[in-house]
Formats: structure tokens, sequence, C-alpha cells
């Protein structure tokens, strides 16, 4: 779960990391308010959870009055890479000399975590990545200990940080690390860490993702989980149940339920392969009941892009019969059957389930191959 | 011959008294799997599926002679559950549980490295020796017993090779789910290196997806050091980057790492085929072996 950057800025104030004055607003009136109690230059940020803000025009210097109220309403309201604006981050600018990177993340190789410092802030610490990966210092930390003071001091220093700062950029490094920790985020990043002429650290700007696993334990950051999805599909598949990555819409024509991610991404592949394009990923999970079911068709079926589906169910904890049941449910809910829909079960009584199954409304198919293609050719139909 | 169980294993179910542990332990009782013991805090004494339910691990363990537990704690208590088992301590423990917080995970995987334990999962649908046992929720009778051995990020995945493979007649040895989380115990590495140890296993198919680079570590560790030959699979050809597709660990990153393309060119480069269909790759197995 990604929180914005206001949020996040938040939880490091609160840590002790510095940060810029700063104040949230909703409207021109309360940004230009803000902006004239903080001296001038300000910044006036788009908080939406997308990268590249500042080259999407998200992200605004102003020099005074005038200024400020002309930025806060061109931000305020815009479409900034499909997110509609509805606050702005009103911000003390920041004369920096210099700009640092540190961030805290997990390892998937490793399992464990690891700190990155670089003395290359306030670029695409990526992109950077892949150009120079020396130019990142890493150290791992042990779960079992957490992050040493040493370890931020040695990842610090390998990174070639100015031996004046290089104490606190640790001691914000340690402190960064820390909330990393107790928040049970997965990715927290403050890029750039400004450096002023005073030898300041200051932490301009701020990504913090949340486990969304973890959340049950945190209901501070639970409460700023937002529906991020503008899309109304996503958002309906939210509504639903099918949270997170459990619906990804896609541009195709071809609507693809399944169960279990790996089958259900074969299936997106094999839609491919047969010529097809997939509308949707849609995973209905272990244990699928009938409302689910019909959820998942219902949501599929509001696709207008998708002008056929594929059911591929096969059975481990979901069991055929109640898929088949499920469908069955689905389908009744419809005058007619919106879209022709091909099914096929295997595994976990399947035989049941074919034989559930209303093969007046529905096609079935016996083998994932087969059912991928007729769902394409009845795709391509469906277009002609 | 097999890898990591058979008919001698002793299973201990954790989280027996759930809904799903209890459906399980029938399943699992059903197929022949020796599950001599539940652990659920405050259920000692009780009994479920005729299993005799502990307080703790240790006690089931020490009282059954248990060497192995298979984890249905719900996620927000299956870290402690899995500490739990590694400490009893036991042979073999496999964590089906889905969505433990990754700290959690990555924690328990600390622990691991001081244990002889092998740990399948989380998120996995388990293992299974076709005929003897099987220690998860995969459906017993879409295998039947053969040499061939199964490694797979995905559970249903495996079921739909399995079911192709069971249908042409070839058989297979044991079939591991590892897991579709981003931090897993017993990595495909680990597994491979099980089978190519099994004289019993003449091919290995090894199903991947997208997001992480175990998969391009096992193409390099079979390049090295497998005889047995291996046929793979990879899921996630069509998914776009930066979009979770399901599975915790399945994503390919901002910057390019964990494609299919990546982990495809990896395998073959090893001399592993890989197959664009399901079918294909059954076809493959069939020409190895």
């Amino acid at each position: 779960m990604r929180i914005h950057e206001y949020q996040a800025k938040g939880l490091f104030a609160e840590a002790g990391i510095p940060t810029p004055e700063s104040e949230l607003a909703r409207t021109v009136d309360e940004a230009v308010e803000v902006a004239d109690d903080i001296s001038y230059p300000v910044a006036i940020k788009a908080q939406v959870h997308v990268g590249g803000r500042g080259k999407a025009g998200g992200i605004k210097l102003v020099e005074n009055t005038e200024e400020a109220r002309e930025a806060a309403d061109d931000i305020l309201g815009m479409d900034l890479k499909g997110y509609h604006v509805d606050r702005v981050l009103v911000e003390e600018a920041v004369d920096f000399t210099n700009e640092l990177y540190i961030g805290v993340t997990m390892d998937r190789g490793e399992g464990k975590p690891v700190a990155m410092v670089s003395t290359r802030g306030g670029v695409n610490i990526e992109e950077v990545a892949e150009e120079d990966p020396d130019a990142i210092a890493r150290e791992h930390i042990d779960p079992a200990f957490g992050m040493h003071d040493y370890q931020a001091r040695k990842v610090v220093y390998e990174a070639g940080i100015d031996a004046g700062l290089a104490g606190d950029v640790a001691s914000i490094l340690k402190t960064l690390y820390n909330l990393w920790e107790d928040s049970d985020a997965s990715d927290a990043e403050i890029n750039p860490l400004m450096v002023t002429a005073d030898d300041d650290i200051i932490a301009a700007d701020a990504v913090f993702n949340v486990d969304g696993d973890a959340l049950f334990r945190h209901p501070d950051l639970e409460e700023m989980e937002e529906t991020a999805a503008d899309d109304d599909l996503e958002a309906k598949a939210q509504e639903y149940g099918f949270e997170g990555s459990n619906y990804v819409r896609l541009s195709g024509d071809v609507g693809i339920i399944g169960n279990g991610a790996g089958l259900v991404m074969t299936t997106l592949d094999l839609v491919d392969y047969y010529g097809g394009s997939p509308a949707n990923f849609l995973d209905i999970g272990g244990g699928a009941k009938a409302e689910r079911v019909a959820n998942a068709l219902d949501l599929v079926f509001s696709d207008e892009n998708a002008d056929a589906v594929v059911f591929n169910i096969f059975g481990g904890i979901t069991r055929g019969d109640e898929v088949a049941n499920g469908i069955n449910d689905a389908l009744d809910q419809f005058d007619e059957i919106p879209k022709p829909v091909i099914v096929r079960l295997a595994g976990t009584n399947a035989e049941e389930g074919m034989e559930i199954l209303n093969e007046e409304l529905v096609q079935v198919e016996k083998t994932l191959e087969d059912a991928v293609q007729a769902a394409v050719a009845a795709a391509e139909e469906v277009e002609a | 011959m097999s890898v990591l169980v058979d008919d001698d294993t002793r299973v201990i179910v954790q989280g027996i008294t759930g809904g799903e542990g209890k459906f399980h332990t029938e399943q699992m009782l059903e197929y022949g799997t020796n599950v001599v013991a539940g652990a659920v805090p405050g259920r000692g004494g009780q009994e479920v599926a005729g299993v005799p339910v502990y307080d703790t691990v240790t006690q089931a363990a020490r009282e059954e002679d248990a060497d192995a537990s298979v984890v249905f704690v719900p996620p927000a208590f299956a870290g402690d559950a899995l500490f739990e088992a590694l400490d009893a301590p036991l042979d073999l423990v496999v964590a089906i549980t889905e969505g433990i917080p990754t700290q959690d995970v990555s924690r328990v995987y600390r622990r691991l490295q001081d244990t002889d334990t092998h740990l399948i999962g989380p998120n996995c649908p388990g293992i299974i020796t076709p005929g003897e046992a099987k220690l998860g929720i995969l459906p017993g009778n879409i295998f039947s017993s053969g040499n061939v051995g199964l490694i797979s990020r995905s559970g249903t995945l495996t079921y739909q090779i399995v079911d192709s493979l069971t249908s042409r007649g070839i058989g297979q040895s044991t079939a591991i789910g590892i897991g579709g989380d981003p931090i897993i115990g017993t990595d495909f590495i680990q597994a491979l290196e099980l089978f190519e140890a099994d004289p019993a296993t003449d091919a290995v198919v090894m199903c991947g997806e997208i997001g992480g680079e175990d998969e391009e570590e096992a193409a390099a560790y079979i390049d090295e050091n497998m005889t047995t030959p291996v046929a793979g699979f990879i899921a996630g050809r069509t998914a776009p980057p930066g979009k979770r597709m399901g599975h915790a660990g399945a994503i390919v990153s901002g910057s390019g790492t964990g494609t299919a393309e990546s982990k495809i060119s990896a395998l073959e480069d090893a001399g592993a085929p890989v197959g664009d269909t399901p079918e294909e790759v059954v076809e493959n197995v069939e020409d190895l072996l």
C-alpha cells in the first residue's frame, strides 16, 4: 500500500527526521493562505500515488501570492497520469547545495532488508542503479537484530558522503530503518535528502509503501489506505473484494477469470499465444464461493472491451461444484447473457461441476487450450 | 523413492481446528498421509477427524514422534507458528498460509538458516509424493506415481501440468509447490538439488513466473550441476511491468528485472526447454525421458 508524500513526511517528522515546513491544502484559497504563511519561494506539490509528478506538471515552484494562486489553481483538479488531484502539499522550497539518496527495502533474493545510500540523489534512482550500480552503497540488515549503528555509518561512508555530514546522515538512516521496521513498510525512500549551505539535512521528498498484508496491526496506517482506482472497473473490483493485485485491467478483448495466480497468468499468456488479447487478470483465489464467482462474472461483463469470457478453474481448495453453482447463480442474475462464456473445470469435483453447469448458457470445454481458443474465436466473432 | 515426504512421514497439522485445517486434514488422511497430531493453543486434549490435538507443536512432536508439520494458521499468527515449528524441531515444515507479513517471513527465513529444517512456502499448495503422502491442499486424485519431479511457484499451474502428465501415463516422483511469496523457504535451487540426488526422478518440470531472479539463478545451477534433464515453463509473458499479478512475488520491476523473457532465455541457454503452453511442457518431458 502506497501512502502520500504528506503522510510519509508526517511519519518522518514524528520519528525525528527533519522535513521542510509544509501544510496540506484542499482548495486554492487554503493553498494561497499556507503559502503566504511560509515565506516564498514555496513549492506546490500534487498529492497523488504516481511517480514523476514534477515532469508531469504536478509540482510548481512559486515566488509570490499571485503565482501561488495560479499554480494551485492549475494543479488542483488536474488529471495527473490518470489520477485526479484533490489536494496539494504547500511546502517551503529548500535552498540546497547537494542532493543525496537514502532508502530501505526488502531484498527478496536475500530474504532480508537492505539499506541503500547514494550521493546521486534528486534523480530516478532506478536509472542510477542501471547505469552505475557502484554509485549506490548497500548494506544488508539481519532482521533478528535490526540495524546496528555501525552499519548505518558503514553504508554512509561506503557511499562517499562527506565526513562532516556522515554522522547526521547515518542517524537519519537509522531512524528511517526503524520506522520502516516498526511500520511493516516494504519501501522507504528519501530522494532527495537535501543538504543546505549550512549543512542542515532535510527530507525533501518521501516515498513510503506499507506491506498490505501487515495493515491488521497498523490501524493508523490502514486509515491512510485509499482506493487509488480512478478506473471504474478497478474500483468495482475492490468493492467486490478482488483487492490489490487480484484484478488487473488490461486492454484486450478476452475477459479472463481463474483461480491461482500462475494459472491465470498462463491463461493470459495462452490468449496471447492463440492470437487474442487479454482484457484483464482476475484471480478469484482459493475457496471461491458462489457469490464470489458471481461477482467475478459481473465484473468482467462490465468491461466494455471484453467481448468473450474464458473461465478456467482447476480445483485444489476451490471445488468444481461450488464454482459451477456460482456460475449458474451469476448467470441467473442476467436477463440475457451479455457475452459468450467458455468454462473449463478440472480437479476436485470437476465432473460434478460440469454436470451442474447450465450448458444452455455457457460453453463447456475440457482442456485449457480448447477453452482459450474458443474464447479467442468468440471474441473475434463479436468484433466482426 | 521420492524427496522430503513418503509414507513414513509423521505429520502435525498446525491450525487443525480451523475450517481449512480440518477439511484438509480429512483430505490428507483419505489420501493416506500419516497425520498423527494437531497443534492448536488451548485445544489440547480434543480430537479432529480422529487425530489428537496438542497445545504446542513440541508436545505433539514428542508424544506422536512427528517429523513434519503443515501450517494452516491465519496470517496474523502464522509467523509465530512457523517459529514454533522450527523450534520443535521438525525436518519439514509446509506453510500453506497466504498473506503473512513479509517482515515476519524475513525473520522466519533468518531463523531457518540456523536449522536443518526444510521449509516449503509460505503461500504454497504443499508437497505430494503420489501414492504415499500429501502435505497440503493439492488434489491427490490427479497425481500418479512415477519418475518426474515437479517444482512450481503456482499451485493451480502445477495441477494443470500434472493432469496432462498423468493423462499421458507419465507419473510423478514428488511435486513441490514452493510458493508465490517474495521470500520462501525452499527455493528452486534447493528443490533441484533434492531431485538431482533422487534416483527415482528421471526428469524435472520447473514452473516459474515473473518476478525476482530465482529462475535465472536456478538456470545457472542447472547448467553447472544437473544431470537430470529439466523442462521449464514461465507464466506471465503478457504481464505489464509494475503490476503485481495475484501472487505477492509476481511482479516485473520498473527497472526491468523479473521478466518472463529473461527467465525463458536463461533456462533455454542452460539446456532446459521452455514450453509455450502447458501441453508443450508435457511434450518436452516426453522427449526428455
